[in-house]
């Protein structure tokens, strides 16, 4: 028996996040299995990317604590905890402009190859990298643009891209932040199937507006409303929850887009 | 697919290399003067010195105004090893002395860039040139080891020649820089084909980025600093050994000056851009400072032109110049082009004969008022020359202006037909 069996991929307990005097994250809780899927989603303001901030430590905690398989990350920098098997995508895209997609791709392959730091070695005996690289281009469909430089790319691209270099380092926990923001419906379809494939076997939070998209990829749904956790649940119990209902269609703030009882009625 | 296709390079091409080492195997042969061993010599110097910036400046986007401290330090380590070991004890070659300035770059490297590299952008520029500041003021201090004013000296032809070198003509020396510069160059080169060569690009374009994917950006730069310090104090160490004097203008920030503005000359985009860059540098100091007292203003005049209109610079120009041609578009061209060419020569001779003018009332009065310009006797005391200059001036400038303009629009014209082709061509099976 095994520790991961029973220890969460991801635990929230109690995390807050102020900013001057406005706390954006209200002691959140939140417990994920290995494997699971889950959507977080809640209306502008909310406090998702923040929370995403904060799990991938872009930001520091205010309060509270998060546990990745069981380990505190607090204080710890994103690339130390990208190095404990978490990587994250950004809902602005976020790549290396003047450099090639393979480059780019090759890049976040490496140091999960273990090949540090080195300038003693050529990356082109890398094989395992290249090669790793050079599947991942397929993946995401863009083994035709493989030497465009990731600046020249057409936004839904480069948005494939911003996956890639996420799901790159073969981390087991994945956080997409609106993974398909501003994507056409036909280019939103197909990448659902395309992150649903590639996440397989993974534990995957994603925040989401689009409801298409995140009844297509989560199993579980947290709703986020004003930096705290209100359900959290399978996608019918939260369809359900009065409590939802009420946050939603109770408020005159709440988002239209990410109002789940409309989209899905 | 074949794997060399998406592999890329290591070494980079043996055949230019070998093109490269026989470009400076013979150069000394064609050009046999002494100031042409000299030129060369230096060249080879800056080329190291340019190449050693650009990893900074354009393979990891760290503009640094404090260069020449890394260059400058390796020179003084470089010529107190000459003068302490060299002549104690005959086992230790002078031909190792540019090491140990390399030694010595890297060293103040780790030492400086520990805290310079903490930051990037503005910040990391800022404490660039605090370093240089810094260590300049120091070296003014210290006169124990910078020598103060005079600076330190010291002789390269030291003990029993080994094969008959002695180091003291200035043919050896430039064989020895020559030497030094190829595996120089050769390893900077194979660095841009590792990890941390890429890495470091990623760096460049997105450091936070670079986070998400387990790198430790500030380790990146770092790392690719003490590298750079350690060329740069190669570099150096041949300037001491082929000047046999090195004094604190070596570690100023008009040094440091020089080498971002002819790298960035050169092209800071292509690896090889710094090479033209060092190349150019070398012709400027020694070549048009020879034929005009105003020779610095020309410089900046030409770097803001390249910073407005080909901020890629010259290695840049050269490439999409060379991509038009290989597709059978540079052709067509050529008639703008050779207008353009036309009236910049004219504005070129307009500006610098004003400039010439300038200067000539202001700094050589004493000599009268007559100068002479390519041949022609200009009075500036006379209102006619000035009055015609400014005429001359005024119908070159549209002309130019009409030329570039029509450049302008022949380029992207072609620009866009290759465009167009190169999409044709990505759509079709």
């Amino acid at each position: 028996m095994t520790a991961s069996t029973w220890v969460p991929a991801l635990q929230l307990r109690d995390v807050r996040k102020s900013f001057g005097k406005t706390e954006i994250i209200r002691g959140t809780d939140l417990i994920v299995h290995s494997g699971e899927r889950v959507a977080i989603i809640g209306p502008n303001g909310a406090g998702k990317s923040t929370l995403f901030n904060l799990i991938s430590g872009r930001m520091p905690l205010s309060g509270g604590d998060i546990l990745l398989h069981g380990q505190s990350i607090q204080g710890k920098k994103p690339f130390e905890i990208n190095r404990l098997g978490l990587s994250r995508s950004f809902q602005i895209t976020n790549i290396f402009p003047k450099i090639s997609v393979f480059e780019n791709l090759r890049c976040s392959v490496l140091w999960s190859l273990g090949y540090g730091y080195s300038f003693w070695r050529f990356l082109a005996d890398m094989h395992d990298a290249n090669a790793a690289a050079l599947a991942l281009m397929e993946r995401i469909g863009l083994a035709r643009k493989r030497d465009v430089l990731a600046m020249d790319l057409t936004y839904a691209e480069q948005r494939a891209l911003e996956v890639g270099i996420t799901l790159g380092g073969g981390a087991n926990v994945i956080l997409l932040d609106e993974p398909t923001a501003g994507m056409s419906a036909s280019e939103t379809r197909h990448f659902v199937a395309l992150i649903r494939e590639a996440t397989e076997g993974k534990t995957l939070l994603t925040v989401e507006h689009d409801m298409g998209v995140v009844f297509g990829l989560a199993d579980k749904i947290a709703v986020l409303v004003y930096g705290k956790v209100i359900a959290f649940d399978t996608p019918e119990a939260v369809r359900a929850d009065p409590r939802v209902q009420e946050a939603y269609l109770g408020n005159a703030v709440a988002d239209v887009q990410a109002d789940p009882v409309k989209r899905s009625a | 697919m074949s794997a060399v296709t998406y592999t890329g390079a290591r070494w980079g091409s043996i055949w230019m290399w070998l093109a490269f080492a026989l470009a400076m195997l013979l150069m000394p042969r064609i050009f046999a003067s002494g100031l042409s061993i000299t030129l060369l010599s230096q060249m080879g110097i800056a080329i190291i010195a340019c190449l050693s910036y650009n990893i900074l400046l354009g393979q990891g986007g760290m503009l640094s105004f404090g260069h020449a401290v890394y260059t400058g330090l390796g020179a003084f380590v470089a010529i107190h090893a000459l003068n302490a070991w060299c002549v104690a004890s005959p086992a230790f070659p002078v031909s190792l002395v540019p090491l140990v300035g390399g030694v010595a770059g890297m060293v103040f490297a780790i030492l400086f860039g520990y805290v310079t590299t903490r930051k990037s952008g503005t910040t990391f520029a800022m404490i660039t040139l605090g370093f240089a500041e810094l260590v300049f003021a120091i070296s003014l201090m210290v006169p124990e080891f910078f020598g103060g004013e005079g600076g330190v000296s010291g002789n390269r032809v030291v003990g029993a020649p080994v094969l008959g070198i002695s180091f003291g003509p200035a043919v050896q020396v430039y064989y020895l820089i020559a030497l030094y510069t190829l595996v120089c160059v050769v390893l900077m080169y194979a660095f841009t084909q590792t990890p941390l060569g890429r890495l470091l690009n990623a760096v460049r374009d997105n450091p936070e980025r670079v986070e998400f994917i387990g790198y430790n950006p500030q380790r990146i730069r770092y790392t690719a600093f003490i590298i750079a310090g350690f060329f740069a104090g190669i570099s150096g160490g041949l300037g001491a050994l082929n000047f046999e004097i090195v004094n604190a203008e070596v570690v100023g920030a008009a040094r440091s000056a020089t080498y971002l503005l002819f790298t960035f000359l050169g092209g800071a985009t292509f690896f090889f851009g710094p090479i033209l860059g060092g190349v150019l540098m070398v012709l400027a100091f020694v070549m048009l400072s020879e034929l005009t007292k105003a020779w610095l203003l020309y410089l900046g005049a030409v770097f803001m032109l390249m910073v407005m209109f080909a901020p890629g610079g010259l290695a840049s120009l050269i490439v999409i110049n060379l991509r038009l041609a290989r597709h059978g578009k540079l052709r067509a061209l050529l008639p703008a082009y050779g207008l353009l060419a036309v009236s910049s020569v004219m504005c070129a001779l307009g500006f610098s004969a004003l400039v010439e003018m300038v200067y000539h009332r202001q700094l050589n009065a004493a000599m009268g008022p007559v100068l002479r310009f390519l041949g022609i006797a200009l009075d500036t005391s006379t209102a006619a020359h000035w009055c015609g200059l400014l005429t001359y001036l005024f119908i070159v400038v549209s002309g130019f202006e009409w030329s570039r303009r029509r450049f302008a629009l022949q380029w992207d014209m072609q620009q866009k037909r290759l465009e167009d082709e190169r999409l044709r061509a990505a759509v079709a099976p």
